[in-house]
């Protein structure tokens, strides 16, 4: 494979995962935390709402597990292509 | 100790570790000037990207407006932090690898126009000097309130501690005195926060304990907060008043103009490899997700304490003598009032206007009880649902930095706070003041209007951009002119709708051209700031009410930089789409910037 091709293909992963990563962001923050609100503020979560709590603690614990998974994946996807500086 | 003694001791021997700091790190070079050398480890450059990032408003204000809003202020949790989940994936990485000072400079490169460039600069300099106003004026709260110092004295002190370590270290300076800012904010505001949980839940982690129930009580916090405030006239706590496309675009525009910001993008060029930027966006929202997430429960625990101070136990107001101290204190600085609309004698809290217009005007002479007597009182109505006229002004920057004291912690944590909402404001002035500086000296003279000075001038000039930037920052902090506050909105809704949209497509695409970019920039800038002026007026008279009814989709002016910048992305996009490809060389570039690995050969 040459290098432009095996370039091609790793950012072709990645913008994979960055799209994965983008709808798991946006169904935690808009979807949960304000467009389902009341629905999810239905249902108890200890002594919060969850969908309150989405909006006010869950939407953030969640953006540092994403980012988190993001580095250890493209950690994996630079080695993989041997791309890694 | 006294408590003005402690603070002395307190926001001395901080200030003392700043200026210890900025001795240890003086910049030699101009790369050392503008990125540290890019030599700061990710875990340091999180710290730092913290503390810059959490300014006077996160510190200060941001639980107070949680407070009085409760749901609707969800937007600034998520739209501030969700952020740094786009500068990880989207921008950080690769502007990392581009590898030079200024966004700017990545802006001018990537399209090949010295006008993009010029453009890039003014929107950021706009929105760096918006932004510092506030932090001077958080400076000027903290001591004239805790220090007892004249506001001007204040600054005065607050100017020349930047002053020393900014102009002496710039960005290494600047980086390891944040690191350390960081620590002193980070400590200072969740200490209190852990006892204040104790004492109302009996569990040491606030963010558990404001979904816990109450000491000795079977309810829940939140629950009684809801019937609490309901039973005074607002909204329940925990449920929204505003619409659901004004939440979402406000969300928006603050995650976009999060990522957007050009002093928080610079922070990202100071790590050693395109692999730490990455990572320091990581542990940068860790870090900032430690104050976040602390900071609903610090706003529910301080809104029930004061209901409950004010109310007492019988929910029908206390006597005014009957105060404690913290009340007496906040009240002589102007940010707390009491109008006794019913003449009992007691103070009363509901929903409702004690006051016209924006802010107590207080009389030189003490009432029948020893109150301030504010001269611009409301008729007093009560508002429906509400039991009796609110008699209470509170302003929400007090929260925070009162509720030690509304809980009757003892002195060395309110001194605690003081040290840090310092740490807080001088920290993001810090780095607002070094992106302004390195655009004069490195974009507009070295690039632009100058190209023929030496590393040696082009480093005096950005001293010198430095000194002149925290000149007119002290004179805006002593001289807060009225639209700071509606400006906030403006720097972020120009940030998502101007800087955001280019540097990402710059990124993402390899087709995205010149007149694309310049016309998408132009298009989001304009459209946003327009819609801005024209609500809120700012320099001139607003042309229309600032209410839903006038909103265009219903979207407020805080949020219409979410729609400027998908203005930002199709015009760039369909006007590409119709000229040139960028040259062969720029899409080489682009190329180059998606892939972490250096070229040998360049």
């Amino acid at each position: 494979m040459s290098s432009n091709d095996n370039n091609k293909s790793y950012w072709k992963e990645n913008l994979k995962l960055i799209a994965v990563c983008l709808v798991i962001w946006f169904t935690v923050s808009f979807g949960f935390g304000i467009f389902l609100v009341e629905q999810l503020n239905e249902f108890n979560f200890g002594g919060f709402k969850l969908g309150f709590w989405f909006a006010q603690q869950g939407a953030i614990y969640s953006f540092l597990i994403l980012i988190f998974f993001y580095i250890y994946r493209m950690n994996q996807l630079d080695k993989k292509y041997q791309v890694n500086d | 100790m006294e408590l003005q003694t402690l603070t002395f001791l307190l926001v001395g021997l901080s200030f003392a570790l700043y200026i210890a700091i900025a001795i240890w790190a003086k910049a030699a070079s101009t790369k050392e000037f503008y990125v540290a050398g890019a030599h700061v480890h990710p875990l340091f450059n999180g710290m730092a990207t913290a503390a810059d990032w959490m300014s006077a408003a996160s510190f200060i204000s941001m639980a107070g407006l949680i407070a009085f809003s409760g749901y609707d202020a969800s937007v600034y949790l998520m739209g501030w932090t969700g952020g740094y989940v786009l500068l990880a994936m989207l921008l950080a990485p690769y502007l990392r690898k581009y590898g030079k000072f200024t966004v700017p400079e990545f802006i001018g490169e990537r399209y090949y126009s010295k006008i993009a460039r010029i453009v890039a600069v003014l929107c950021l300099i706009f929105i760096s000097f918006t932004y510092i106003a506030g932090q001077m004026r958080g400076v000027g709260i903290v001591f004239s309130r805790f220090l007892e110092v004249d506001i001007i004295t204040g600054l005065l002190i607050g100017m020349s501690i930047v002053f020393v370590y900014a102009v002496l270290g710039g960005m290494k300076g600047i980086t390891y005195t944040q690191v350390a800012q960081y620590c002193v904010l980070i400590f200072a505001y969740t200490v209190p926060a852990v006892f204040i949980s104790l004492q109302l839940t009996g569990n040491p982690i606030p963010q558990i304990g404001f979904g816990s129930s109450l000491l000795n009580e079977s309810t829940y916090m939140l629950d009684k907060l809801d019937r609490v405030v309901t039973d005074l006239g607002f909204n329940a706590y925990t449920e929204g008043s505003m619409s659901t496309i004004n939440l979402f675009f406000l969300t928006l525009a603050l995650m976009a103009g999060t990522a957007g910001l050009p002093h928080v993008i610079v922070r990202f060029f100071t790590v050693p490899k395109v692999s730490d930027a990455r990572k320091s966006a990581g542990y940068a929202l860790f870090f900032i997700a430690l104050l976040y997430t602390v900071a609903p429960a610090v706003a529910t625990m301080s809104r029930l304490n004061l209901i409950e101070t004010v109310n007492g136990e019988t929910s029908q107001g206390n006597e005014y003598k009957s105060m404690p101290q913290w009340f007496k204190t906040w009240e002589n600085s102007g940010l707390l009032g009491w109008y006794d609309h019913n003449g009992d004698g007691k103070v009363q809290y509901a929903n409702g206007a004690v006051i016209n217009g924006k802010s107590p005007v207080f009389d030189e002479q003490r009432g029948q009880y020893g109150e301030r007597v504010i001269t611009n009182p409301s008729e007093g109505k009560i508002t429906t649902g509400a039991p009796f006229a609110n008699e209470l002004y509170v302003d929400r920057d007090i929260m925070v930095l009162a509720n030690p004291e509304i809980a009757g912690l003892s002195n060395w944590v309110i001194a605690l706070i003081a040290a840090g909402g310092i740490a807080a404001a001088l920290s993001t002035a810090a780095g607002l003041l070094l992106v302004i500086s390195s655009s004069i000296s490195h974009d507009l003279l070295k690039s632009t209007f100058a190209p023929n000075i030496s590393e040696k001038q082009e480093l005096l000039y950005g001293r010198i951009a430095i000194t002149v930037a925290i000149l007119i920052a002290g004179y805006l902090g002593a001289n807060p002119p009225g639209w700071v506050a509606e400006t906030v909105a403006m720097a972020f809704g120009l940030a998502a709708s101007s800087l955001f949209p280019v540097i990402l497509l710059g990124i993402f695409s390899q087709r995205v051209n010149r007149a694309g970019a310049i016309s998408g920039m132009l298009s989001g800038l304009i459209f946003t700031f327009c819609y801005i002026i024209y609500f809120k007026g700012v320099f001139i008279q607003p042309f229309a009410e600032n209410i839903e009814a006038n909103w265009l989709f219903g979207i407020s002016p805080q949020g219409i930089g979410g729609l400027g910048m998908l203005l930002n992305f199709s015009i760039a996009l369909t006007v590409s789409y119709f000229g040139e490809p960028p040259p062969k060389e720029i899409q080489s570039m682009v190329e180059s910037l998606r892939i972490p690995r250096r070229i040998a050969s360049s």
